[in-house]
């Protein structure tokens, strides 16, 4: 039998995997001593590359198209760490500051995107060691039977810790017509969890405006919690286009011309039916006209350039059941 | 008499900064990490509580201080180790254990001599604390 693969008792032997990379992670901010003498003068720039906080808040922007309240806010997020660990370095010390979220809007509408993002910035903070995102809904944290609740919610809290936990469609974990619903018992240990463990755990909720309201309003400890709420604006026609465009520029398609304007009256119809989800839909539409084209070009057969592989034609996408006619089902 | 057992033994004990250090020397390697306390710490039982299930695809060292601490504070008179576990093919053993918590006294044990048939002696080690009940054993 090979031994290849196997790690042995000794120390020497195959050298360990993953040491030096994991161990290194971010310092968290908790320097004793202070950093910098009382009338010291500290380069707001240099600290800012130290921390490489401005290509993340770039790519933030960049990257996102529209969502301009959600960048104000998170580039304000991001300023008042960088103040407070400054002021740390001066020996300034003030409580850390409550980083829970709570992200409202449509579906499609980038939430988890910036929950992302978000991660990595307080990770390059230093506030998160981690910073990895955990994903969860209300299956992951409440139980199916007495003392099922609590352990479940704890594992899952302790699997995020050291970085961000994301809990959708938060508003389910209470159900307000069942008082004898488990949910209750989780938003117990996450409250104490969110409270105790500030450091070392985010929590960010996330789901519709008005579902949400309701949410806080009967659960009030929650409510004050949370320090940042901050809603996701709808998409429009032009926000939407310009989504699509860097979709289909990202896996090397374009559309023609014609192309273009067909889509563009796909998405006015389908952004007034129901279950419209903004980005996810115009993935969806995209990936249909994929297919389409892929269809198209074979059925044509014969000889095919590059061109002919990335363009998009308006036949493709005026195919969609939206436009001929045909109604119903989501796109 | 202070109890050798486990890694780290005869160093002082260990502060949560080098708990944390070790952990993420475990998590770094792949080990999960468990968490178990007793008020029995006689050389040979090895088998120990659990508190709570062992814990698999953590993160972060606060995670597992978490539990440590948890378990501290309902069992704040008990011995309390941490094992962590590498599944490696051809391991598949403890790789790391060492005791995270100790009673404020220790008593120690007593030497039992038991006289056999033809002057055969026969050695045992009895701890002065299970003398009580258990859950009761080095509570001041």
């Amino acid at each position: 039998m090979s031994t290849d693969g196997r790690r042995r008792f000794g120390m020497t032997g195959n050298p360990q995997p993953g040491t030096d990379a994991a161990v290194g992670g971010a310092t968290p901010p908790a320097a004793v001593e202070p950093r910098w003498a009382d009338d010291a003068e500290v380069d707001m720039g240099a600290h800012l590359a130290e921390a490489r906080i401005a290509e993340v808040l770039d790519a933030l922007s960049r990257d996102l198209v529209a969502l301009e309240p959600v960048k104000t806010r998170i580039h304000e997020i991001a300023s008042l760490l960088v103040i407070d660990r400054l002021r740390h370095g001066f020996g300034l010390d003030s409580e850390r500051p409550s980083l829970h979220m709570c992200f409202t809007g449509s579906p499609g509408t980038g939430k988890t995107t910036v929950a992302l993002r978000m991660a990595e910035i307080l990770n390059r903070l230093g506030y998160l060691a981690k910073g990895h995102l955990v994903t969860v809904t209300r299956d992951d944290l409440v139980g199916q039977y007495i003392g099922h609740t609590a352990p479940k919610t704890r594992e899952v809290l302790k699997r995020a810790m050291g970085g961000l936990l994301f809990i959708d469609e938060a508003y389910y974990l209470y159900k307000q017509e069942n008082e004898r619903d488990y949910g209750a018992e989780s938003i117990e240990i996450l409250l104490q969890v969110m409270e105790n463990q500030r450091s070392d755990v985010v929590v960010v909720l996330a789901g519709y405006k008005d579902r949400m309201d309701v949410f806080f309003e009967s659960n009030p400890g929650m409510q004050s919690r949370i320090a940042h709420h901050i809603d996701f604006p709808d998409y429009s026609v032009d926000e939407l286009m310009l989504i699509a465009e860097r979709m289909l520029a990202r896996q090397h398609y374009n559309l023609s011309d014609d192309a273009v304007v067909a889509f563009r009256q796909l998405l006015t119809k389908r952004m007034t039916m129901p279950r419209f989800a903004n980005a996810r839909s115009v993935r969806n539409a995209l990936e249909r006209c994929r297919l389409r084209q892929a269809d198209r070009l074979v059925a044509v057969g014969g000889t095919v350039g590059r061109d002919d592989l990335m363009r998009i034609e308006a036949a493709d996408v005026r195919r969609s059941r939206h436009l001929s006619g045909f109604s119903g089902g989501a796109a | 008499m202070r109890i050798t057992q486990g890694t780290f033994a005869y160093l002082p004990d260990l502060t949560d900064e080098q708990i944390t250090a070790q952990v993420r020397y475990c998590l770094s390697h792949d080990w999960p990490l468990s968490v178990e306390f007793t008020d029995d710490p006689h050389p040979r039982n090895f088998l120990w509580e659990m508190w709570e299930l062992p814990m698999f695809d953590m993160a972060d060292p606060s995670a597992i201080l978490y539990e440590i601490n948890r378990c501290r504070e309902a069992h704040p008179d008990h011995y309390i180790r941490l094992n962590a576990y590498d599944r490696t093919l051809g391991r598949q053993t403890t790789a790391l254990s060492f005791i995270v918590n100790r009673p404020k006294e220790e008593p120690g044990f007593r030497l039992d001599r038991q006289e056999g048939a033809d002057r055969q002696v026969r050695y045992s080690l009895h701890a002065y604390a299970s003398d009580r009940p258990e859950g009761e054993r080095y509570r001041s």
